[in-house]
């Protein structure tokens, strides 16, 4: 067992070695151009680069075989790819500029037709002797057993090429990816650099053929990107784990195709990056479902104590005999006759220790709860204020409106707002507007 | 070559797929969401392979309800992924469609076999297998692919049909269209449904990535040669008809045509591919309508734009002649060269198109109006000082600039509208007068 696991981890093949090597450095290499083009919101432009690539590679190979060679080395095939995946590029921009044509329409047309014409070249490619179509399938789906140990060198040295020019620009790329219009306005070249991040997705898009398949390898520029959206909002962690799910993603679906044979490769590691995806949209730490979950839960109890805090005041508010809140009694029946029949929250704050009881009915606030209600009572009031006289809400709508941003108030806003309302030195503002008897609406 | 029945089944098929995706395709690039038309046309495969794994059979049925449910799927996934994470849509898209599309890879590999599923045959379909594969229907023997094709081809064009005012509505202006009570998510739903199921249908005979080329080339080159949505829809359905019939054509007979060989020992190639053929030659269509809409074509503009520069040319040389005359010099090739800027052989040559259109005659070297030509500068010079007092009177133009943007507006004919706004003024900004109208 531990045996398989290690042999899984660090091959004995020199060969299987090597295509780990050059398929994860690809994949770190796709996280991070990748990265940069989803920012740029040009992810589906690799989409047409990847699928134009298909009649350059069945032409490389038609041209080569024409020749009496055998087209299937990387060195055909690739230039070949390059060509027409740009070219495909260039028409897009040319439908999109000098007509009407809006850029999907042009891009889901240029790759439609550019694969078709790749799909017209394989035919023909069936039917002359050298030409099989199991070897050209392999470019199709992705086939990484198949790398040579030359091959797979070539696509490590590309990538690692690749993510070296990236770590070169990336003060220029950020730029050009947050604010292009201010990246020209300090001189930088940015036409020039999205031509650059054009040709780095295309590079990622070719050298890719081979161990994600042509019509997948769009997924490598995309999938981990996006994952990494769901821990992190910043640029350099984002790279980084874009990266490793690249890396991780890559290394899974190659064990796992090496090790069934009727498995590509291609859909293996896009399988597995989908997988790595799905566990960051539920878990990721910023903005994973559970975590929003939790946040959103959380937000919800906190919200429903500062509102029971609150009527609890207006409670005493109400009463003819204004007491202070230390020693303000109150029962849950007086609460629900004020219209706050939450039982759960009031038992909550007890357990918590807002609010404590004593002998059979009474309860009255602790210190941590006269604390927590001055707070959110003279927050709710200052903003009753400040929607009062600046932003003319009339006084029977108030409540309501401060109701929902009491709760998220910023403490320097607060302040603010006390300065401006002249309340400073009043702990708890009096209440702006009547209050319903019984506590507020 | 010789044609055949299964040639002209071959031809039906093809007709009959390329039209059943243009109906759906029209709305897809009006709405702006080819690549989701994309996206749903590969993800429908793992719902296809399911539905052939559960149901162990390739009848229509399970197949088109596997494709609904992959494509309502795509479109609700796509959209959660945007909203929860915050990705922005085209990376939203990308994601989903591409892990679906692995996993109906991968279920494609692991139980093609089982099913009688290639998966090189999923992906460019074998519309060439399709003649031999029949079905009787009230005593003729038609191709079994037809049948569902022609339900589809039913389904698209009735519910286009019938809903075609909510279509338009929902697509122009979602917002409006919502608030009247048609609602605008469920017309998006409805058109990605229906996408799904063309693109299942269809998938036999093309295979599920060409479906993207005839789902919106067509419909684009249409979008080029007309305004309206009805003769788009109709005009996206006969292109895509052409296409396939050249397609089909070409790829059967051109190859034997022009006799091709290959290679260092001559291998003939009897034919090539018909799907590919078939995008291929929709995107030529495409091409055409590029260069030659007479409405939008790239070249048709270029040539109209060349026009207006040649118009403009001649009644620059008309004002010229009579501002010459005006200063009392003698209107001549280099004077006119001079007070204009261009160089003399320009001048000659706008002024041989003049004296060619009547408007001017040349004596030794001078060149005059005729009486055409002054009734056209008359009212050049009109159009021109009444564009220099709307300027300098409604625009804030400082009165040394007014001349300039005058001299380019003058050849744009507004000088009734000016001469009513600006109350029938005598003289321009600079005094000097405004000639009559001569209607």
């Amino acid at each position: 067992m531990l045996e398989t696991i290690l042999d899984m981890l660090w091959p004995d093949s020199h060969n299987t070695r090597v295509v780990l090597l050059g398929c994860c450095a690809l994949g770190v290499a796709a996280g991070v151009v990748g990265t940069f083009l989803q920012l740029r919101k040009r992810t589906l432009l690799a989409d047409v680069v990847s699928h134009a690539a298909l009649p350059g590679v069945a032409g490389a190979f038609l041209l080569a075989a024409a020749f009496g060679l055998d087209g299937r080395s990387l060195a055909w095939l690739l230039p070949g790819a390059a060509a027409t995946g740009l070219l495909g590029v260039i028409v897009v921009g040319l439908l999109d500029r000098h007509s009407r044509l809006k850029p999907d329409a042009a891009m889901a047309s240029v790759l439609g037709v550019f694969f078709g014409a790749g799909v017209v070249l394989l035919s023909v490619i069936q039917q002359i002797p050298s030409g099989s179509r199991a070897g050209l399938d392999s470019f199709i789906f992705g086939k990484a057993s198949s790398m040579l140990t030359r091959d797979a060198w070539t696509v490590a040295i590309v990538a690692a090429v690749i993510v070296l020019v990236c770590v070169c620009l990336f003060k220029e790329l950020r730029l050009l990816c947050f604010d292009d219009a201010f990246a020209s306005n300090v001189g930088l070249r940015v036409g020039l650099l999205d031509l650059i991040l054009l040709l780095l997705a295309t590079l990622v898009a070719v050298v890719g053929l081979q161990s994600v398949g042509l019509i997948l390898v769009v997924a490598m520029l995309v999938i981990p990107p996006a994952a990494a959206r769901f821990w992190t909002q910043q640029l350099r962690p984002t790279l980084a784990i874009a990266a490793l799910v690249g890396a991780i993603a890559s290394f899974a679906g190659v064990v796992a195709s090496s090790l069934h044979a009727q498995l590509p490769s291609g859909p293996a590691i896009v399988l597995a990056a989908a997988i790595c995806f799905a566990f960051s949209m539920l878990f990721g730490s910023t903005r994973g479902v559970l975590i929003l979950g939790v946040r959103r839960h959380l937000l919800a109890r906190r919200v429903r104590r500062e509102h029971m805090l609150r009527r609890i005041v207006e409670l005493r508010d109400s009463q003819t005999n204004r007491e202070s809140l230390e020693t303000f009694a109150f029962t849950a029946t007086q609460l629900a006759d004020a219209g706050l029949r939450d039982h759960a929250a009031v038992n909550a704050a007890v357990r918590r220790g807002f609010i404590r009881r004593e002998g059979d009915s009474n309860l009255r606030l602790t210190e941590l709860g006269i604390e927590a209600a001055r707070r959110a009572t003279r927050n709710h009031r200052l903003w009753e204020l400040f929607l009062m006289r600046h932003a003319d809400v009339a006084a029977d709508h108030v409540d309501r409106s401060a109701d929902a941003v009491e709760h998220v108030l910023d403490p320097k806003l607060v302040e603010e707002l006390s300065r401006e309302l002249e309340h400073e030195d009043e702990d708890i503002p009096p209440s702006p507007h009547p209050l319903a008897p019984g506590g507020g609406r | 070559m010789i044609w055949t029945t299964a040639d002209t089944w071959l031809l039906v098929v093809g007709i009959t797929a390329a039209v059943c995706c243009a109906l759906p395709g029209t709305f897809l690039v009006l709405r702006r969401v080819s690549l989701l038309g994309d996206a749903i046309s590969h993800a429908v495969l793992p719902g296809l392979v399911a539905a052939f794994l559960l149901t162990g059979e390739r009848s229509s049925l399970p197949m088109f309800i596997g494709a609904v449910v992959a494509g309502v799927l795509t479109a609700l996934l796509t959209e959660s992924v945007r909203r929860v994470g915050n990705v922005e849509e085209g990376a939203s898209i990308g994601v989903v469609f591409t892990s679906l599309f692995a996993i109906g890879l991968i279920l494609l590999h692991i139980y093609g076999r089982r099913i009688d599923l290639d998966p090189g045959c999923v992906l460019y379909g074998l519309i060439e297998g399709t003649p031999d594969d029949l079905v009787s229907i009230l005593g003729f023997n038609v191709p079994r692919v037809l049948v569902p094709l022609a339900v589809v081809f039913a389904l698209n064009a009735g519910v286009i049909a019938l809903l075609f005012k909510e279509l338009r509505l929902s697509s122009f202006d979602p917002a409006l269209s919502t608030s009247l009570g048609v609602n605008a998510g469920v017309m998006h739903h409805l058109l990605m449904t229906l996408t799904a199921i063309t693109a299942v249908a269809v998938f036999e005979a093309v295979g599920s990535i060409i479906v993207v080329a005839m789902l919106v080339v067509p419909a684009a080159a249409a979008h080029l040669l007309t305004d309206r949505l009805g003769r788009t829809v109709v005009l996206a359905a006969v292109i895509a008809a052409v296409a396939a019939a050249l397609g089909q054509v070409s790829a059967v007979a051109l190859p034997g045509l022009l006799d091709i060989r290959f290679g260092p020992d001559g291998t003939p190639i009897r034919s090539v591919g018909i799907a590919g053929s078939i995008a291929v030659a929709s995107g030529v269509l495409l091409l055409l309508a590029f260069l030659f809409s007479p409405t939008h074509g790239l070249v048709v503009r270029l040539i109209d734009r060349k026009r207006l520069a040649r118009r403009m040319a001649r009644e620059d040389l008309l004002l010229s002649i009579s501002r010459l005359e005006e200063l009392q010099a003698r209107p001549t090739f280099d004077s006119v060269a001079d007070l204009t800027g261009d160089p003399k052989p320009a001048v000659e040559r706008i002024a041989a198109e003049c004296v060619r259109l009547g408007l001017i005659r040349v004596d030794a070297g001078t060149l005059a109006l005729t009486e055409l030509g002054r009734t056209t500068a008359t009212q050049l010079l009109r159009s021109h000082r009444l564009w220099e007092s709307y300027l300098a009177d409604r625009a804030a133009v400082p009165a040394d600039h007014t001349h300039a943007t005058a001299h380019r507006l003058e050849h744009v004919d507004l000088a009734e509208k000016l001469d009513e706004e600006l109350g029938r003024p005598a003289v321009d900004p600079q005094n000097k007068p405004i000639p009559r109208s001569e209607s």
